[in-house]
């Protein structure tokens, strides 16, 4: 059985991930549409939320993936520093938009779902700035990756960086969550409506956060290969230039 | 077709305009740029093999 | 390592190290925010405690790329780097010498701007107290965001967006213990965290401070 580290040439990944991205980009679009198109058109309102409950569709699967993201990003990240192979440093690069991204649409869903509970826009619940305070440890990230020439070095140095911000984000969270509510109560303003989802609204729901984590991947995918790409002309101009 | 979105409709079409705007956006720019390095470095390595 | 802390001190302390900038720049802001939100003296009670924190961290935040910025440009860094002194032991040095000459005297000043900023009376000793557990801590976090930067021209504003997210939980603590002793109410678990956050930053972050900064002396 060929190793998953065979993948690490950036050759190779090219190559398969190229068989699968077609089919990996299709299932993605699909999911997408069946789960949202179910959610908003066939389920029923619910009582607390009125037909707000339909954003549901959109806030939990881009929250959930704005942490996976991350966490794809931080294994990544050791990966790279443990066994140097530049396509996991260059995966960790790719993802980070997307985890950004992600980030925003979970902030943005949830600012909107919240405003009929709490009557306004915004408001410093202990999810909310959590999330906010992520999106902040994904623009640190992307902005030092743009800051730093030369590819290794800029590698190494987010990878570090991802690290320590996981660290710290993590520390963050319960900060926050003392920060408003004390440190042994869960967040009472919470809209995660992981738990206790009746079944009606919990299968589409399922096929939604099937299709961001397809997503996900396929962007991943890509824009990796993109990454790859540019770094090799990077190299290739460089050596061009030196004669 | 459309569902009683009621009192919150601004709330819900909002949130699903700007969800699939952003994801439309990520998406066009990705492969756009995929795109445009793979045609750019098809270019330099050919331009390799044809020198060296 | 001490003599390492006390050139650092020393070269601080010179006309042109930016000694007492800090400072000035705490006073300019505890300053200027009375202008912002309005003279009401229960309104600037009220925020005191956050708006000393804030003050000290921004202080502080300022101060960060020259922990290695001139050691950096006339290349007595790559020097320090090859000397017998084990880079975790070079980095924590530099930030105690960073603590020593921003981090004490924003710690002195910050009850006088207390006084500016209609502190509660009972909360001078929280004060006091956080903002020594708290600003070792700052300039731990604050040399491990100097290190990323080093390299960088005008690195400064990428400076900040790194550090200041990492400065959050020392933030929240920090202030909250002194809103609480201002409310009478207890403020020890906040003190707790604050002092695991400090302990944690000061073992931990050298090595990563190290890393990084063996990445960009290659």
């Amino acid at each position: 059985m060929a190793s998953i580290w065979e993948y690490a040439n950036p050759k190779k990944f090219i190559e398969t991930s190229n068989r699968f991205l077609p089919w990996i980009s299709g299932a993605a679009a699909l999911s997408l549409v069946v789960g949202l198109v179910w959610g908003f058109f066939l389920t029923p309102d619910a009582e607390r939320f009125g037909s707000t409950v339909k954003i549901i569709y959109l806030h939990v699967p881009s929250a959930m993936m704005a942490i996976s993201a991350w966490f794809m990003m931080l294994v990544a990240s050791l990966i790279w520093i443990i066994r140097r192979h530049h396509v996991s440093a260059l995966a960790a690069r790719a993802a980070a938009p997307v985890g950004a991204v992600m980030t925003v649409i979970g902030l943005i869903t949830g600012a909107i779902w919240g405003q009929p509970m709490w009557g306004t826009w915004w408001a410093w619940d202990p999810r909310l700035t959590s999330f906010l305070i992520l999106f902040l440890f994904y623009l640190g990230y992307m902005a030092l990756w743009a800051a730093i020439e030369d590819d290794d070095t800029a590698a190494d140095l987010t990878s570090i960086l991802c690290l320590v911000g996981s660290v710290f984000a993590l520390l963050s969270r319960y900060a926050v969550n003392f920060w408003n509510q004390g440190l042994h109560q869960g967040a009472s303003l919470s809209l995660d409506k992981a738990e206790n989802v009746a079944d009606v609204f919990y299968f589409p729901l399922l096929v939604s956060i099937a299709g961001f984590v397809l997503l996900f991947v396929a962007l991943v995918l890509l824009r990796t290969q993109t990454e790859i790409r540019a770094r090799r002309m990077r190299a290739l101009l460089a050596r061009e230039r030196m004669g | 077709m459309m569902p009683e979105l009621g009192k919150y409709a601004v709330e819900v079409a909002a949130s699903y305009l700007s969800s699939l705007a952003l994801i439309g956006l990520l998406v066009v720019l990705s492969v756009r740029r995929w795109r445009k390095t793979r045609d750019a470095l098809a270019a330099v390595e050919a331009r390799r093999r044809g020198d060296g | 390592m001490i003599a390492l802390t006390l050139r650092d001190i020393r070269l601080a302390m010179r006309a042109g190290g930016g000694f007492g900038l800090g400072l000035a720049f705490f006073l300019i802001v505890v300053v200027l925010v009375p202008f912002g939100v309005g003279p009401r003296a229960d309104l600037l009670a009220a925020i005191a405690p956050g708006i000393l924190w804030l003050g000290a961290l921004l202080a502080c935040l300022l101060s960060l790329d020259r922990i290695f910025a001139l050691d950096w440009e006339d290349g007595s860094l790559d020097l320090i780097a090859t000397s017998p002194l084990p880079l975790e032991t070079v980095v924590s040095a530099k930030a105690l010498a960073h603590w020593l000459t921003t981090g004490v005297p924003l710690i002195l000043a910050a009850p006088v701007l207390g006084l500016l900023l209609n502190l509660a009376p009972g909360a001078y000793g929280a004060l006091i107290v956080s903002l020594l557990i708290g600003t070792p801590a700052l300039s731990v976090i604050g040399t491990f965001g100097a290190a990323l930067t080093v390299g960088l021209k005008r690195g400064g504003l990428l400076l900040s967006l790194l550090v200041l997210p990492l400065y959050m939980p020392t933030l929240i603590f920090g202030a909250d213990m002194v809103r609480r002793s201002a409310m009478g109410i207890e403020g020890t678990v906040p003190m707790l965290m604050l002092v695991g956050i400090t302990c944690g930053a000061i073992a931990l972050l050298p090595f990563a401070s190290a890393a990084v900064l063996r990445v960009n002396l290659r």
